[in-house]
This record gives C-alpha cells, structure tokens and sequence, in this order.
C-alpha cells in the first residue's frame, strides 16, 4: 500500500471511530484515582490507535506484547481495570471478542500427573480472543514442593503467551512483594510481561468519592450528618487491620444499608416516604463497631 | 476418490480460513465445537473417535483451531471432522458438522452385489481401505 507523503491522517477521527472513548471515558467517570494506572491505560491505548494509523499507511506496525501484570492491595481496582481493559483492547480490535476469563491457581493446576496440562489448556481455550485475568498468580508457582503442578501450567502459559499473542492477552494480579518475588524466580514470565502497572492505595477523600459513587448507583444518599460520620469513619477504618480499600468501603455500606432497613423496620407503621428508603442517617453509620473499638481501643471490626 | 460428507459436501476443502470463520459462526450461535476423527469413513459409521472433550464456553475459534491443528498434526492421515452440537430444548444434535482433514490416498469404496432368492440382489458399499485393521488403513 503506498499513501502520498502529504496525505493528512485523522487520529482524532479514528479516536472517535474505535468505540475506544466510550471505554476510557468510563474509566475516569467511574474509577476514582487511580492516576498512574489511567495515565498508563492511556498510553497502551494510543500506541495501539497509532500503531492502526501507521498500517493505513503501510508503515511496519508489529502487534505489541501487552501482557501486563498488576499489582496493588486488595480492593485498589484491578478486577475493575481489566475488566474495563478488555473492553478497552475489544473496541481497539486488539481483541477479536473482548471478554474476561477471571481464573486463579486452582482452575489452572491440577491434582495429580496428567492432570494440569488438559485444565491449563482448556482454560487458555475460553479465554482465546479476549482477556485471561489470573488473581493472585504467585500462588502458580511454589518453590517450597518441587513436585508442585504449578509449574507445568506456567511452563503452557508461557509457551502460549508467546506464541499466540494475539489470541490472548495476559493479566496477572496480586500483592507487590509477592509478585515481585514471583517474577524475580520465574524470569521468563518476568520478560514476557511488558507492562507492569502498580496500583497505589486510596486516599481517605477518594474513598469518600468512591463511597459515594457506589451509594449513587445503588440509589441511596447520605444525610449531611452521616456524610460527616462517613468521612469519619473512613480515618478509623483505615488505621485497623485488613482494611482492604474499596471493598471493605463497600462492605460498610452493605452494613449500613442493612442498619438503615433495620431501623425503618422498627419504626413499621410511622409513614414513610421515597426520601426515607433512600436515605442513609448518621447513626446507622454510627452503629459500627469501628466506633465503639476507636473509644475503647479494642480490637476488631 | 474423494470422500464427501456433512454440511459442505458440495464444496472443495475449506482452508483454514474459512474453517475458522465457520466455527466462530457456531460459537457465535452458542453450539459447542467438538473434533473427531475416524479412519473408517463408511457413511453410516456415525461413531467416530472423539478427540478431547466437546468444547463449550468458547467465545472465539482460536481454541478449536488449536484442537483442530493438534488433531490433524496426531491423526495426519485419518479423516478429521468438526462437529457443533446444539444442546438448546428441542434440538439436542448436531447442527454442523465438516470434514478438515482427509487421508492423501483415497482408495473409495467397492458395490458388492449379494444375490439372494430368486432375482432379488442386496447391494453393500464397502471401503476399500476398510479391508485392513484399524490403524493400518490409509
């Protein structure tokens, strides 16, 4: 294909072509923070819509590795973020069918001789033409048994992640020092990981965002006394342990939601109005154990 | 002789292409792919070999194609088929079936003639490469 020299390319009209907005558009509506991972699913985008540009006008455009790896605490988003990057890489046609296949240890590695290869196989084929999400993917590999399958089901992951890269594309998740740890004893997984993306914790104003973004979708608001309780409650939730970000948000407000349809119960046969059901009041958030261990200084949620 | 069966009889082999494009169409259609292959191609042998499990919850080719390619590499010289089974209420059966692999020498099949009372005559299609053991045939 031979395009003249001055021909002007379009990526704005090809940006707008490619479904791709709409994707990246909800990431920042909908995903709070997050910044380095944004700017990073940005970039993968763009080289991907340049790389299309350059085949229009028959420059060499050689199909990038894009197996990533993520890395972050628990509830920092990276279910969310691969879910959104398959859709991402989908309308980018990267992806000829842009779904996520969510798989841990126990789908890929088997109980006995023979048994690993066949399960690792089979759940490389359903995830074919998409996007193969392994949580917790250090669990793979486990030095202390040397007779450990995990092995063998890295040893076809690997063969496939390079020989078909683009049937499938690859997203290990879990904690950073284990990942680390896990790269660091298995360098050919290392090498064929080009991206690693490092989810960073929330601040205590994006939890509040994000608390209020998931209440939104659910229909409930808060009073302005329990938005109060709320930003306070965050503080102390974060200083106890396992406080795993969104999630135990998410947690607390299934607990409220439970508190606030408890209390309306109590109060059956007072007249109630839409602007109850929807509202979340102070002492519903109050109620939580995070308060009465802050004054007592005990342990627990 | 060339051996002609199921869906795409009346066409010459298809590539792999076209193969692919086929099978996205089943998987499209929610049917689960599977791979057979048989080196006794009478066309009532409906029991062919299967190679691996039917495959369902695919959403693209690229996984069969994998099943496909392992087939026809193990079994290069045996008739090799792609089957899609419709599991919906109603229809439980194949809906698709064609064959992606044949054997390079295709002796075909002899009429046998069996006369029986009187002028009555039963006719018997054989194959050729049948006459030898299985595994030996082609």
């Amino acid at each position: 294909m031979s395009a003249p020299e001055s021909l002007p390319l379009d990526l704005d009209a090809l940006y707008r072509d490619s479904h791709v907005r709409e994707s990246l558009e909800a990431l920042d509506r909908e995903l709070v923070g997050l910044v380095p991972v944004k700017t990073r699913v940005r970039e993968i985008a763009s080289l991907l819509l340049v790389d299309k540009l350059r085949r229009t006008v028959g420059l060499e455009a050689g199909a990038p590795s894009l197996h990533m790896s993520f890395t972050g605490n628990p509830g920092t988003g990276k279910t969310t973020v691969a879910m959104k990057m398959a859709a991402i890489l989908h309308g980018l046609g990267y992806c000829r069918k842009g779904h996520l296949v969510a798989v841990t240890r126990d789908d890929l590695v088997g109980q006995y001789i023979g048994h690993t290869a066949p399960k690792t196989r089979e759940v490389l084929k359903r995830a074919m033409g998409g996007v193969l999400f392994i949580d917790e993917a250090y669990y793979l590999y486990r030095p202390e048994n040397e007779r450990d399958y995990g092995q063998e089901a890295i040893e076809i992951l690997l063969q496939v992640m390079e020989n078909q890269r683009d049937d499938l594309v690859v997203i290990l998740a879990g904690y950073k020092d284990r990942m680390e740890r896990f790269f660091s004893s298995n360098p050919g997984m290392a090498s064929r990981v080009a991206h690693h993306i490092e989810f960073p914790d929330y601040s205590e104003q994006e939890l509040v965002a994000i608390a209020r973004l998931m209440l939104e979708k659910l229909q409930y608001r808060l009073s302005d006394a329990a938005s109060v309780a709320l930003a306070e409650y965050i503080a102390l939730r974060r200083g106890q342990p396992h406080f795993a970000n969104a999630r135990s948000i998410r947690n607390a407000l299934d607990r409220a939601r439970l508190r606030q349809a408890g209390r309306l119960f109590e109060r059956r046969g007072e007249a109630l109005n839409r602007e109850n059901l929807m509202t979340i009041e102070a002492e519903d958030i109050r109620a939580s154990r995070v308060f009465a261990a802050s004054q007592t200084q005990d342990q627990g949620e | 002789m060339r051996l002609t069966q199921g869906t795409f009889s009346f066409l010459p082999d298809l590539s792999d292409k076209q193969i692919r494009a086929q099978i996205d169409y089943c998987l499209a259609q929610g049917w689960a792919v599977s791979v057979e292959y048989s080196d006794d191609p009478h066309p009532r042998n409906t029991y062919w070999e299967m190679y691996g499990m039917p495959m369902f919850d695919l959403k693209d080719a690229a996984g069969v194609m994998l099943e496909v390619d392992a087939c026809r590499k193990a079994f290069a010289n045996h008739y090799v088929k792609v089957n899609a089974f419709d599991a919906t209420k109603g229809w439980e059966s194949l809906r698709l079936s064609f064959i992606v692999n044949r054997p390079k020498v295709e002796p075909g099949f002899g009429l046998l003639r069996e006369e029986g009372a009187g002028r009555m005559q039963r006719y018997t299609t054989r194959s050729y490469a049948a006459a030898r053991p299985e595994g030996r045939r082609y």
